[in-house]
Protein backbone atom coordinates (compact mmCIF):
# COMPACT_ATOMS: atom_id res chain seq x y z
CA UNK A 1 0.00 0.00 0.00
CA UNK A 2 1.58 3.26 -1.13
CA UNK A 3 1.25 6.05 1.40
CA UNK A 4 1.87 9.76 1.21
CA UNK A 5 2.83 12.15 4.00
CA UNK A 6 1.06 15.46 4.65
CA UNK A 7 4.28 17.23 3.65
CA UNK A 8 3.75 15.91 0.11
CA UNK A 9 0.11 17.05 -0.06
CA UNK A 10 -0.58 19.24 -3.05
CA UNK A 11 -3.60 20.09 -5.14
CA UNK A 12 -4.47 17.26 -7.50
CA UNK A 13 -2.92 14.53 -5.34
CA UNK A 14 -5.16 11.44 -5.29
CA UNK A 15 -5.67 9.79 -1.90
CA UNK A 16 -7.98 7.23 -0.32
CA UNK A 17 -10.59 8.41 2.20
CA UNK A 18 -12.91 5.83 3.78
CA UNK A 19 -12.24 3.41 0.94
CA UNK A 20 -12.91 5.82 -1.93
CA UNK A 21 -10.50 7.80 -4.12
CA UNK A 22 -10.44 11.56 -3.61
CA UNK A 23 -8.43 14.38 -5.12
CA UNK A 24 -7.02 17.19 -2.98
CA UNK A 25 -8.46 20.53 -4.03
CA UNK A 26 -7.14 22.67 -1.19
CA UNK A 27 -4.44 22.08 1.40
CA UNK A 28 -3.55 24.51 4.15
CA UNK A 29 -1.07 23.99 6.97
CA UNK A 30 -2.44 25.47 10.18
CA UNK A 31 -0.23 25.74 13.22
CA UNK A 32 -0.67 27.12 16.68
CA UNK A 33 2.37 29.21 17.65
CA UNK A 34 3.97 26.24 19.31
CA UNK A 35 2.71 22.70 19.27
CA UNK A 36 0.96 20.36 16.90
CA UNK A 37 0.58 21.53 13.30
CA UNK A 38 -2.34 20.33 11.19
CA UNK A 39 -3.12 20.12 7.51
CA UNK A 40 -6.61 21.30 6.78
CA UNK A 41 -7.60 19.69 3.50
CA UNK A 42 -10.53 19.95 1.13
CA UNK A 43 -11.08 16.91 -1.07
CA UNK A 44 -13.36 16.04 -3.95
CA UNK A 45 -14.60 12.47 -4.40
CA UNK A 46 -13.55 11.10 -7.78
CA UNK A 47 -16.57 8.83 -7.88
CA UNK A 48 -19.19 10.69 -5.83
CA UNK A 49 -18.10 14.20 -6.81
CA UNK A 50 -18.91 15.36 -3.28
CA UNK A 51 -16.54 17.68 -1.46
CA UNK A 52 -15.48 17.12 2.10
CA UNK A 53 -13.08 18.65 4.58
CA UNK A 54 -10.59 16.68 6.65
CA UNK A 55 -7.86 17.57 9.10
CA UNK A 56 -4.65 15.59 9.48
CA UNK A 57 -1.83 15.89 11.97
CA UNK A 58 1.13 17.26 10.03
CA UNK A 59 3.57 14.44 9.43
CA UNK A 60 0.83 11.79 9.29
CA UNK A 61 0.68 9.51 6.25
CA UNK A 62 -2.40 8.33 4.42
CA UNK A 63 -3.02 5.85 1.63
CA UNK A 64 -2.45 7.05 -1.88
CA UNK A 65 -5.11 6.24 -4.48
CA UNK A 66 -3.90 4.31 -7.50
CA UNK A 67 -5.50 6.73 -9.91
CA UNK A 68 -4.19 7.86 -13.26
CA UNK A 69 -5.50 9.36 -16.46
CA UNK A 70 -5.03 7.96 -19.93
CA UNK A 71 -6.33 8.74 -23.42
CA UNK A 72 -8.74 6.24 -24.95
CA UNK A 73 -10.87 6.37 -28.08
CA UNK A 74 -14.63 6.01 -27.60
CA UNK A 75 -16.00 3.09 -29.66
CA UNK A 76 -19.65 2.29 -28.94
CA UNK A 77 -22.26 1.57 -26.29
CA UNK A 78 -24.26 -1.61 -25.81
CA UNK A 79 -26.78 0.31 -23.74
CA UNK A 80 -25.24 -0.90 -20.52
CA UNK A 81 -21.57 -0.06 -20.84
CA UNK A 82 -19.66 2.41 -22.94
CA UNK A 83 -16.60 0.90 -24.60
CA UNK A 84 -13.30 2.65 -25.11
CA UNK A 85 -10.20 1.44 -26.91
CA UNK A 86 -6.59 2.26 -26.13
CA UNK A 87 -5.14 3.80 -29.32
CA UNK A 88 -1.85 1.89 -29.03
CA UNK A 89 -2.51 -1.36 -27.17
CA UNK A 90 -6.06 -1.69 -28.62
CA UNK A 91 -7.08 -2.86 -25.14
CA UNK A 92 -10.82 -2.36 -24.64
CA UNK A 93 -12.45 -1.13 -21.42
CA UNK A 94 -16.07 -0.58 -20.45
CA UNK A 95 -17.30 2.41 -18.44
CA UNK A 96 -20.67 2.44 -16.72
CA UNK A 97 -23.20 5.29 -16.84
CA UNK A 98 -21.98 6.73 -13.54
CA UNK A 99 -18.43 7.00 -14.87
CA UNK A 100 -19.65 8.49 -18.15
CA UNK A 101 -21.62 11.20 -16.38
CA UNK A 102 -22.05 14.28 -18.57
CA UNK A 103 -19.63 12.92 -21.17
CA UNK A 104 -22.32 10.65 -22.59
CA UNK A 105 -24.25 13.47 -24.24
CA UNK A 106 -21.24 14.65 -26.28
CA UNK A 107 -19.96 11.38 -27.73
CA UNK A 108 -21.02 9.65 -30.97
CA UNK A 109 -17.89 7.55 -31.56
CA UNK A 110 -14.19 7.91 -32.47
CA UNK A 111 -13.56 10.80 -30.03
CA UNK A 112 -10.33 10.71 -28.00
CA UNK A 113 -11.33 11.05 -24.32
CA UNK A 114 -9.39 11.29 -21.09
CA UNK A 115 -10.25 8.28 -18.95
CA UNK A 116 -9.58 8.35 -15.19
CA UNK A 117 -8.71 4.87 -13.98
CA UNK A 118 -8.76 3.70 -10.37
CA UNK A 119 -7.11 0.33 -9.83
CA UNK A 120 -7.44 -0.12 -13.59
CA UNK A 121 -11.20 0.60 -13.74
CA UNK A 122 -12.64 3.68 -15.44
CA UNK A 123 -14.27 6.01 -12.90
CA UNK A 124 -14.68 9.15 -14.97
CA UNK A 125 -14.57 10.21 -18.58
CA UNK A 126 -13.56 13.65 -19.80
CA UNK A 127 -14.71 14.31 -23.37
CA UNK A 128 -12.62 16.43 -25.79
CA UNK A 129 -12.95 20.16 -25.02
CA UNK A 130 -14.65 20.68 -28.37
CA UNK A 131 -16.92 18.34 -30.32
CA UNK A 132 -18.48 18.76 -33.77
CA UNK A 133 -22.08 17.55 -34.00
CA UNK A 134 -25.07 17.87 -36.28
CA UNK A 135 -28.32 19.56 -35.23
CA UNK A 136 -31.20 17.10 -35.60
CA UNK A 137 -33.97 19.33 -34.38
CA UNK A 138 -34.48 23.06 -33.85
CA UNK A 139 -37.17 25.66 -34.56
CA UNK A 140 -36.67 27.64 -37.76
CA UNK A 141 -34.98 30.92 -36.93
CA UNK A 142 -36.05 34.37 -38.04
CA UNK A 143 -34.55 35.13 -41.42
CA UNK A 144 -31.99 37.92 -41.31
CA UNK A 145 -31.49 37.76 -37.56
CA UNK A 146 -27.74 37.53 -37.05
CA UNK A 147 -27.58 38.69 -33.46
CA UNK A 148 -25.86 36.36 -31.04
CA UNK A 149 -28.05 37.27 -28.09
CA UNK A 150 -31.15 35.30 -27.23
CA UNK A 151 -30.90 32.08 -29.15
CA UNK A 152 -33.00 28.92 -29.18
CA UNK A 153 -32.61 25.31 -28.05
CA UNK A 154 -31.21 22.81 -30.55
CA UNK A 155 -31.10 19.02 -30.16
CA UNK A 156 -27.90 17.41 -31.44
CA UNK A 157 -27.38 13.97 -32.97
CA UNK A 158 -26.15 12.66 -29.60
CA UNK A 159 -29.26 13.87 -27.79
CA UNK A 160 -27.58 16.84 -26.12
CA UNK A 161 -29.50 20.11 -26.13
CA UNK A 162 -27.57 23.37 -26.54
CA UNK A 163 -28.60 26.96 -27.14
CA UNK A 164 -27.72 28.18 -30.62
CA UNK A 165 -28.22 31.58 -32.30
CA UNK A 166 -31.59 32.06 -34.01
CA UNK A 167 -30.06 31.99 -37.51
CA UNK A 168 -28.63 28.45 -37.18
CA UNK A 169 -30.89 25.97 -39.07
CA UNK A 170 -31.66 22.29 -38.60
CA UNK A 171 -29.09 19.81 -40.08
CA UNK A 172 -26.33 22.38 -39.59
CA UNK A 173 -23.05 21.01 -38.13
CA UNK A 174 -21.83 22.99 -35.15
CA UNK A 175 -18.88 23.11 -32.74
CA UNK A 176 -19.68 22.92 -29.02
CA UNK A 177 -17.49 23.53 -25.95
CA UNK A 178 -18.11 20.49 -23.72
CA UNK A 179 -16.73 22.27 -20.62
CA UNK A 180 -19.48 24.89 -20.70
CA UNK A 181 -22.03 23.14 -22.92
CA UNK A 182 -22.07 26.26 -25.13
CA UNK A 183 -22.31 26.70 -28.90
CA UNK A 184 -19.02 27.97 -30.39
CA UNK A 185 -19.55 28.24 -34.16
CA UNK A 186 -20.98 26.69 -37.28
CA UNK A 187 -18.70 24.25 -39.09
CA UNK A 188 -18.53 24.40 -42.89
CA UNK A 189 -18.11 20.91 -44.33
CA UNK B 1 8.08 41.70 -7.79
CA UNK B 2 6.31 44.94 -7.03
CA UNK B 3 8.99 47.64 -7.40
CA UNK B 4 7.78 49.53 -4.33
CA UNK B 5 8.26 46.45 -2.12
CA UNK B 6 11.97 47.00 -1.49
CA UNK B 7 11.29 50.59 -0.46
CA UNK B 8 8.44 49.55 1.84
CA UNK B 9 10.51 46.80 3.45
CA UNK B 10 13.43 49.15 4.00
CA UNK B 11 11.17 51.77 5.62
CA UNK B 12 9.61 49.09 7.80
CA UNK B 13 12.94 47.72 9.02
CA UNK B 14 14.29 51.23 9.66
CA UNK B 15 11.20 52.03 11.77
CA UNK B 16 11.74 48.90 13.88
CA UNK B 17 15.39 49.85 14.45
CA UNK B 18 14.54 53.40 15.46
CA UNK B 19 11.82 52.17 17.86
CA UNK B 20 14.44 50.21 19.80
CA UNK B 21 17.13 52.85 19.39
CA UNK B 22 14.82 55.34 21.12
CA UNK B 23 14.27 52.87 23.98
CA UNK B 24 18.01 52.27 24.42
CA UNK B 25 17.67 48.60 23.48
CA UNK B 26 20.85 47.61 21.71
CA UNK B 27 20.95 45.64 18.48
CA UNK B 28 22.90 42.38 18.47
CA UNK B 29 23.79 39.75 15.89
CA UNK B 30 24.06 36.11 16.89
CA UNK B 31 25.03 33.11 14.73
CA UNK B 32 22.71 31.39 12.31
CA UNK B 33 24.73 28.18 12.62
CA UNK B 34 24.95 26.27 15.87
CA UNK B 35 26.17 22.86 16.96
CA UNK B 36 22.82 22.45 18.76
CA UNK B 37 19.24 22.46 17.50
CA UNK B 38 15.85 23.11 19.00
CA UNK B 39 14.48 20.03 20.74
CA UNK B 40 10.90 21.12 19.96
CA UNK B 41 9.34 18.05 18.26
CA UNK B 42 7.16 20.32 16.12
CA UNK B 43 10.10 22.13 14.57
CA UNK B 44 12.38 20.55 12.01
CA UNK B 45 15.79 22.26 11.86
CA UNK B 46 17.86 22.50 8.70
CA UNK B 47 21.18 20.76 9.14
CA UNK B 48 24.38 21.24 7.22
CA UNK B 49 27.89 19.87 7.54
CA UNK B 50 31.25 21.53 7.78
CA UNK B 51 34.64 19.92 7.37
CA UNK B 52 35.63 19.11 10.93
CA UNK B 53 38.11 21.11 12.94
CA UNK B 54 39.87 17.90 13.90
CA UNK B 55 40.18 14.35 12.65
CA UNK B 56 36.68 13.42 13.77
CA UNK B 57 35.24 14.12 10.35
CA UNK B 58 32.48 16.44 9.24
CA UNK B 59 30.75 18.47 11.89
CA UNK B 60 26.96 18.82 11.87
CA UNK B 61 25.66 22.36 12.23
CA UNK B 62 22.03 23.44 12.57
CA UNK B 63 20.46 26.58 11.15
CA UNK B 64 18.74 28.31 14.04
CA UNK B 65 14.93 28.30 14.24
CA UNK B 66 15.17 31.45 16.36
CA UNK B 67 18.01 33.43 17.96
CA UNK B 68 16.56 32.79 21.42
CA UNK B 69 19.25 30.63 22.98
CA UNK B 70 22.17 32.75 21.79
CA UNK B 71 20.44 35.93 22.95
CA UNK B 72 19.84 34.46 26.39
CA UNK B 73 23.54 33.64 26.61
CA UNK B 74 24.22 37.34 26.00
CA UNK B 75 21.69 38.28 28.69
CA UNK B 76 23.34 35.88 31.13
CA UNK B 77 26.61 37.69 30.46
CA UNK B 78 24.96 40.96 31.42
CA UNK B 79 24.13 42.45 28.02
CA UNK B 80 21.07 44.33 29.32
CA UNK B 81 18.08 44.90 26.97
CA UNK B 82 18.80 43.60 23.45
CA UNK B 83 17.04 43.12 20.14
CA UNK B 84 17.86 41.28 16.96
CA UNK B 85 16.53 41.33 13.41
CA UNK B 86 17.62 38.44 11.29
CA UNK B 87 16.79 35.29 9.37
CA UNK B 88 15.40 32.21 11.10
CA UNK B 89 14.93 28.80 9.51
CA UNK B 90 12.32 26.06 9.82
CA UNK B 91 12.45 23.14 7.41
CA UNK B 92 9.27 22.15 5.63
CA UNK B 93 7.15 25.10 6.74
CA UNK B 94 5.57 26.29 3.52
CA UNK B 95 2.10 27.83 3.39
CA UNK B 96 0.55 31.20 2.59
CA UNK B 97 1.78 32.24 6.06
CA UNK B 98 5.04 30.26 6.22
CA UNK B 99 8.34 30.44 4.39
CA UNK B 100 11.19 28.15 5.53
CA UNK B 101 13.48 31.19 5.85
CA UNK B 102 11.90 34.28 7.37
CA UNK B 103 12.87 37.38 9.30
CA UNK B 104 12.47 37.25 13.05
CA UNK B 105 12.46 40.25 15.34
CA UNK B 106 13.34 39.08 18.82
CA UNK B 107 13.90 41.17 21.90
CA UNK B 108 14.51 40.78 25.63
CA UNK B 109 13.81 43.08 28.54
CA UNK B 110 15.51 42.33 31.86
CA UNK B 111 13.19 43.11 34.78
CA UNK B 112 10.02 43.23 32.65
CA UNK B 113 6.93 41.24 33.53
CA UNK B 114 4.96 39.54 30.76
CA UNK B 115 2.38 42.34 30.98
CA UNK B 116 5.00 45.06 30.58
CA UNK B 117 6.40 43.28 27.54
CA UNK B 118 2.92 42.97 26.01
CA UNK B 119 2.56 46.74 26.45
CA UNK B 120 5.76 47.21 24.49
CA UNK B 121 4.72 44.74 21.76
CA UNK B 122 1.48 46.72 21.43
CA UNK B 123 3.37 50.01 21.17
CA UNK B 124 5.65 48.64 18.46
CA UNK B 125 2.89 47.00 16.43
CA UNK B 126 0.73 50.14 16.60
CA UNK B 127 3.39 51.89 14.52
CA UNK B 128 2.59 49.62 11.60
CA UNK B 129 -1.03 48.56 11.90
CA UNK B 130 -4.00 50.74 12.75
CA UNK B 131 -5.31 49.03 15.85
CA UNK B 132 -7.79 49.55 18.59
CA UNK B 133 -6.26 48.47 21.88
CA UNK B 134 -5.31 44.82 21.87
CA UNK B 135 -7.58 42.67 24.03
CA UNK B 136 -5.91 40.28 26.47
CA UNK B 137 -7.57 37.00 27.34
CA UNK B 138 -6.21 33.86 28.88
CA UNK B 139 -6.26 30.61 26.93
CA UNK B 140 -8.77 29.20 29.44
CA UNK B 141 -11.06 32.19 28.82
CA UNK B 142 -10.71 31.70 25.06
CA UNK B 143 -11.89 28.11 25.46
CA UNK B 144 -14.92 29.37 27.41
CA UNK B 145 -15.83 31.45 24.35
CA UNK B 146 -16.28 28.22 22.35
CA UNK B 147 -18.12 26.52 25.18
CA UNK B 148 -15.34 24.65 26.96
CA UNK B 149 -15.49 25.55 30.65
CA UNK B 150 -12.68 24.96 33.11
CA UNK B 151 -10.08 23.88 30.56
CA UNK B 152 -7.64 22.50 33.13
CA UNK B 153 -10.08 19.94 34.46
CA UNK B 154 -11.13 18.65 31.03
CA UNK B 155 -10.30 15.18 29.77
CA UNK B 156 -9.27 14.17 26.25
CA UNK B 157 -12.80 12.79 25.73
CA UNK B 158 -14.43 16.08 26.76
CA UNK B 159 -12.24 18.09 24.39
CA UNK B 160 -13.04 15.67 21.57
CA UNK B 161 -16.78 15.93 22.34
CA UNK B 162 -16.50 19.71 22.14
CA UNK B 163 -14.84 19.38 18.72
CA UNK B 164 -17.57 16.99 17.57
CA UNK B 165 -20.28 19.33 18.82
CA UNK B 166 -18.73 22.08 16.70
CA UNK B 167 -18.61 19.69 13.70
CA UNK B 168 -14.92 20.37 13.17
CA UNK B 169 -13.29 18.43 10.32
CA UNK B 170 -12.03 14.95 11.27
CA UNK B 171 -12.96 15.49 14.94
CA UNK B 172 -14.20 11.92 15.03
CA UNK B 173 -11.10 10.12 13.79
CA UNK B 174 -8.40 12.41 15.25
CA UNK B 175 -6.07 10.60 17.62
CA UNK B 176 -4.58 13.25 19.86
CA UNK B 177 -3.29 13.68 23.40
CA UNK B 178 -4.65 16.43 25.65
CA UNK B 179 -2.21 19.05 24.34
CA UNK B 180 -2.97 17.94 20.79
CA UNK B 181 -6.69 18.58 21.35
CA UNK B 182 -5.92 21.98 22.84
CA UNK B 183 -3.88 22.80 19.71
CA UNK B 184 -6.59 21.38 17.43
CA UNK B 185 -9.35 23.46 19.04
CA UNK B 186 -7.09 26.49 19.08
CA UNK B 187 -6.38 26.47 15.33
CA UNK B 188 -9.73 25.14 14.11
CA UNK B 189 -12.22 26.80 16.46
CA UNK B 190 -10.76 29.56 18.62
CA UNK B 191 -8.40 31.44 16.32
CA UNK B 192 -11.02 31.47 13.49
CA UNK B 193 -13.49 32.92 16.04
CA UNK B 194 -11.11 35.85 16.54
CA UNK B 195 -10.30 36.21 12.84
CA UNK B 196 -11.11 39.92 12.80
CA UNK B 197 -9.66 40.81 16.17
CA UNK B 198 -6.47 42.07 17.75
CA UNK B 199 -5.82 39.82 20.68
CA UNK B 200 -3.19 38.59 23.09
CA UNK B 201 -3.78 35.03 24.26
CA UNK B 202 -2.01 34.71 27.61
CA UNK B 203 -1.27 32.02 30.17
CA UNK B 204 -0.89 28.87 28.07
CA UNK B 205 -1.18 25.44 29.70
CA UNK B 206 1.91 24.58 31.75
CA UNK B 207 2.41 21.60 29.42
CA UNK B 208 2.85 24.11 26.57
CA UNK B 209 5.25 26.39 28.43
CA UNK B 210 8.13 26.03 25.92
CA UNK B 211 10.76 28.31 27.49
CA UNK B 212 8.39 30.30 29.69
CA UNK B 213 8.28 30.14 33.46
CA UNK B 214 5.33 28.57 35.23
CA UNK B 215 3.13 31.20 36.82
CA UNK B 216 3.99 31.64 40.51
CA UNK B 217 0.25 32.20 41.15
CA UNK B 218 -1.09 29.18 39.26
CA UNK B 219 0.97 26.06 38.55
CA UNK B 220 -1.41 25.01 35.76
CA UNK B 221 -0.35 27.84 33.46
CA UNK B 222 2.84 29.27 31.99
CA UNK B 223 3.61 32.97 31.60
CA UNK B 224 3.50 32.74 27.85
CA UNK B 225 1.57 34.91 25.39
CA UNK B 226 0.84 35.08 21.71
CA UNK B 227 -0.25 38.06 19.67
CA UNK B 228 -2.91 37.17 17.09
CA UNK B 229 -4.00 39.79 14.59
CA UNK B 230 -6.82 38.95 12.15
CA UNK B 231 -6.38 35.27 12.98
CA UNK B 232 -2.66 35.28 12.20
CA UNK B 233 -0.01 34.56 14.82
CA UNK B 234 2.35 37.53 14.89
CA UNK B 235 4.42 37.08 18.04
CA UNK B 236 5.11 34.63 20.84
CA UNK B 237 6.57 35.79 24.15
CA UNK B 238 7.51 34.55 27.56
CA UNK B 239 8.37 35.65 31.00
CA UNK B 240 11.51 33.58 30.67
CA UNK B 241 12.31 30.41 32.54
CA UNK B 242 15.59 31.02 34.38
CA UNK B 243 15.87 27.67 36.16
CA UNK B 244 18.56 25.62 34.35
CA UNK B 245 17.54 22.29 35.91
CA UNK B 246 13.91 22.70 34.87
CA UNK B 247 14.94 23.82 31.38
CA UNK B 248 17.10 20.68 31.03
CA UNK B 249 14.13 18.53 32.08
CA UNK B 250 11.94 20.18 29.44
CA UNK B 251 14.56 19.63 26.72
CA UNK B 252 14.90 15.99 27.76
CA UNK B 253 11.15 15.57 27.73
CA UNK B 254 11.04 16.98 24.20
CA UNK B 255 13.87 14.70 23.10
CA UNK B 256 11.95 11.67 24.31
CA UNK B 257 8.85 12.93 22.46
CA UNK B 258 11.01 13.25 19.33
CA UNK B 259 12.27 9.74 19.74
CA UNK B 260 8.76 8.37 20.37
CA UNK B 261 7.58 10.08 17.18
CA UNK B 262 10.47 8.59 15.22
CA UNK B 263 12.08 11.97 14.61
CA UNK B 264 15.79 12.54 14.27
CA UNK B 265 17.64 13.00 17.57
CA UNK B 266 19.25 16.43 17.90
CA UNK B 267 21.90 17.67 20.31
CA UNK B 268 20.47 19.95 23.01
CA UNK B 269 22.23 23.22 23.61
CA UNK B 270 24.54 22.50 26.56
CA UNK B 271 26.22 25.93 26.33
CA UNK B 272 22.82 27.56 26.75
CA UNK B 273 22.02 25.35 29.74
CA UNK B 274 25.40 26.30 31.27
CA UNK B 275 24.48 29.97 30.80
CA UNK B 276 21.19 29.38 32.68
CA UNK B 277 23.12 27.66 35.49
CA UNK B 278 25.44 30.65 35.56
CA UNK B 279 22.41 32.89 35.92
CA UNK B 280 19.91 34.42 33.50
CA UNK B 281 18.47 37.65 34.92
CA UNK B 282 14.68 37.75 35.38
CA UNK B 283 13.46 38.95 32.02
CA UNK B 284 10.72 38.74 29.42
CA UNK B 285 11.31 38.21 25.74
CA UNK B 286 9.33 37.93 22.53
CA UNK B 287 9.80 36.76 18.94
CA UNK B 288 7.84 38.44 16.16
CA UNK B 289 7.51 37.36 12.53
CA UNK B 290 8.44 40.50 10.64
CA UNK B 291 6.97 39.42 7.29
CA UNK B 292 3.62 38.63 8.95
CA UNK B 293 3.44 42.14 10.36
CA UNK B 294 4.42 43.48 6.92
CA UNK B 295 1.57 41.46 5.37
CA UNK B 296 -0.94 43.14 7.67
CA UNK B 297 0.60 46.55 7.23
CA UNK B 298 0.69 46.26 3.42
CA UNK B 299 -2.65 44.40 3.13
CA UNK B 300 -1.20 41.24 1.57
CA UNK B 301 -2.59 37.72 1.86
CA UNK B 302 0.55 35.71 1.13
CA UNK B 303 3.93 35.88 2.82
CA UNK B 304 5.54 35.56 -0.63
CA UNK B 305 4.04 38.94 -1.54
CA UNK B 306 6.21 40.77 1.00
CA UNK B 307 9.46 38.93 0.24
CA UNK B 308 11.78 39.80 -2.65
CA UNK B 309 12.50 36.08 -3.05
CA UNK B 310 10.18 33.53 -1.47
CA UNK B 311 11.00 29.81 -1.35
CA UNK B 312 9.48 29.29 -4.80
CA UNK B 313 11.92 31.76 -6.31
CA UNK B 314 15.19 30.52 -4.85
Amino acid sequence: MATVSTSEFRNGLKVMIDGDPFTIVDNEMVKPGKGQAFNRVKLRGLISGRTLERTFKSGESIERADVHEEEYQYSYSDGDLFYFMHPESFEQIGADKAAMGEAEQWLKGQEICLVTLWNGNPISITPPNFVVLQITETDPGLRGDTSSGGGKPATLETGAVVRVPLFVPENEVIKVDTRTGEYVSRVKE
Amino acid sequence: MDSSLLQERATFIRAIRSFFFEQDVIEVETPVLSSAATTDPQIDSFVTTSRGRDAEGPERLYLQCSPELFMKRLLAEGSGPIFQLGPSFRAGEISPLHNPEFMMLEWYRPGYTMEQLMDEVEALVSNFVDLPSIERITVAEAFEVVGVADLYSTTIEQLQSAALAMALPSAEEMDLDWDGWVDYLMVLAIIPRFSHAAIFFTHYPASQAALARISPDNPKVAERFELILNGMEIANGFCELTDGAEQRNRFQQELSERSAAGLEAVPMDEKFLQALDHGLPDCSGVALGVERLMMLSMGKEQISEVMPFSINQV
